[in-house]
């Protein structure tokens, strides 16, 4: 292994930590939220600033790894895109964050019908699912996966768009926990972020590997 | 994009060495082409191909088609050769000032071309060593000896020299690989500049230096022309996985 290909690795490396802890991130808000577990609530929030050193830590590799080893071609792409998808990463445990945030701020569970109606649990783990698979696709190198979560992202938005709608029904019908349903709303907006973020890192993975700029594109009309 | 070098099919031999193999290429004018690739590959002779160069060098053997402004310059009478040479400028990796002052470097050119008249001489002189921003280091000791100068002066006197006699072409065969890097820059910068003039050949092993300066690359192997695309291309996304290799410095 050369010199370079061994600063690739531990940068690789670095990036897949930041992965892991972004995907425990998600994992601890995704159980929190099903059993109401404040404690992993405040967990969740307590990593955060763990998240954001390890941040700060990739962006310095990448400026040394530019400024030392000059890349070009498929090297350049790597460090471009090993950038921005930290960057990424950092974005999506701020969200995981501000979803624990919410959990932490009423006192019991969130009524379970509410989460049902709006689909916020299913939407939540669908966008976990997102994270996860975009790290198999950069470890394994697998375009053809990263490219499925632009239909999934579709799906997040659909939830999305048909939340006011149904907020609306569950302050109706629910009109003593309007605080649930209200947070319930906030989450599944913040988890459609996650859905964008995952569409970027996506975006980033493709250009790395198969030297394609695919964002702000739109299909043509057949 | 204007072509201003065409070569069709040349194959180079040293006697039975092939240096050259069926290499095709257009360089558009008034642009800066860097050729690269490792030691051996090539590149230098294809270089010394526009000047006929090569043809000083005992048994060569060269076929195809090698043309400047559509004219095969392999079909030009002996008489021309030295027309050729002087539309086709070169300056060397190690700089080669003659032991003569700093203006008669410059004047060289134009003298040995039969040109007496001083006035228009000493103008010539000056456009020149403007040209190659050289002038306000050098203008108020033009009579002292040419070896008086810094490496990085002494390259700027050559190119000087060249452009003296108004080429239109300027081969440069790694001319800053001698040359510490505030020179380096100061030539890079000039190749900048003479583009806009100039359809300038550089053969360099400095891959950052190929990136800076040029607007197309040519890669060689083994006497292929592997690859050849605009210099953005081929340092953000060459297609041939051999040129991929060799600028990734994975190559071997």
């Amino acid at each position: 292994m050369t010199h370079l290909d061994s600063e690739i690795t531990t940068l690789k490396n670095e990036l897949g930590y930041m992965w892991e802890l972004v995907n425990s991130q998600l994992d601890k808000t995704v159980q929190s939220l099903t059993a109401f577990d404040k404690d992993l609530a405040l967990e969740v929030q307590e990593h955060e600033k763990r998240v954001n050193a390890i941040e700060i830590n990739i962006d310095k590799a990448c400026e040394d790894f530019i400024a030392l080893y000059q890349p070009v071609a498929t090297d350049l792409r790597f460090v471009l895109s090993t950038l921005k998808i930290n960057n990424n990463l950092e974005r999506i445990a701020d969200i995981a964050c501000g979803i624990a945030e919410f959990i932490s701020d009423v006192d019991t569970g969130f009524n379970p019908d509410i989460l049902e109606h709006m689909s916020a649990l299913h939407m939540l783990s669908l966008s976990v699912e997102m994270v996860k698979d975009l790290k198999e696709a950069h470890q394994h190198e697998n375009t053809a996966l990263a490219r499925t979560i632009f239909k999934r992202d579709k799906v997040l938005d659909s939830i999305n768009d048909k939340a006011s709608n149904l907020a609306m029904d569950c302050l109706d019908r629910f009109p003593d926990q309007r605080k649930h349903t209200l947070h319930v709303l906030s989450i599944i907006r913040k988890i459609e972020r996650i859905g964008d973020q995952s569409k970027n890192i996506a975006e980033e993975i493709i250009f790395y590997l198969d030297a394609k700029v695919i964002k702000h594109k739109k299909k043509k009309k057949e | 994009m204007v072509p201003k070098i065409i070569t069709r099919n040349v194959d180079l031999y040293y006697s039975s060495f092939q240096a050259l193999k069926n290499v095709s290429i257009e360089i558009p004018e008034k642009s800066v082409t860097a050729l690269i690739g490792p030691s051996g590959c090539g590149k230098s002779t294809f270089l010394r191909l526009f000047n006929r160069m090569n043809d000083l060098i005992d048994k060569v053997k060269i076929s195809g088609e090698i043309l400047i402004d559509d004219r095969s310059i392999y079909k030009i009478r002996s008489s021309e050769i030295d027309n050729l040479r002087r539309k086709v400028g070169m300056v060397f990796q190690k700089p080669n000032p003659f032991p003569k002052s700093i203006f008669e470097n410059v004047a060289y050119g134009l003298r040995v071309n039969g040109i007496n008249d001083s006035q228009l001489i000493a103008n010539q002189v000056e456009r020149s060593l403007k040209n190659a921003a050289l002038w306000e280091e050098v203008k108020d000791k033009l009579k002292k000896s040419a070896f008086e100068l810094s490496g990085g002066q002494q390259q700027r006197l050559c190119i000087a020299r060249a452009l003296a006699v108004e080429p239109d072409i300027i081969l440069m065969d790694e001319p800053a690989s001698a040359l510490d890097p505030i020179s380096t820059a100061k030539i890079e910068e000039l190749i900048f500049d003479l583009k806009k003039d100039y359809t300038i050949l550089i053969v360099t092993h400095n891959m950052q230096q190929a990136a800076r300066v040029s607007d197309y690359t040519g890669f060689f192997l083994n006497g292929e022309l592997i690859e050849f695309n605009e210099t953005k291309m081929i340092f953000t996304n060459p297609k041939n996985s051999k040129t991929e290799s060799y600028i990734t410095g994975r190559f071997g």
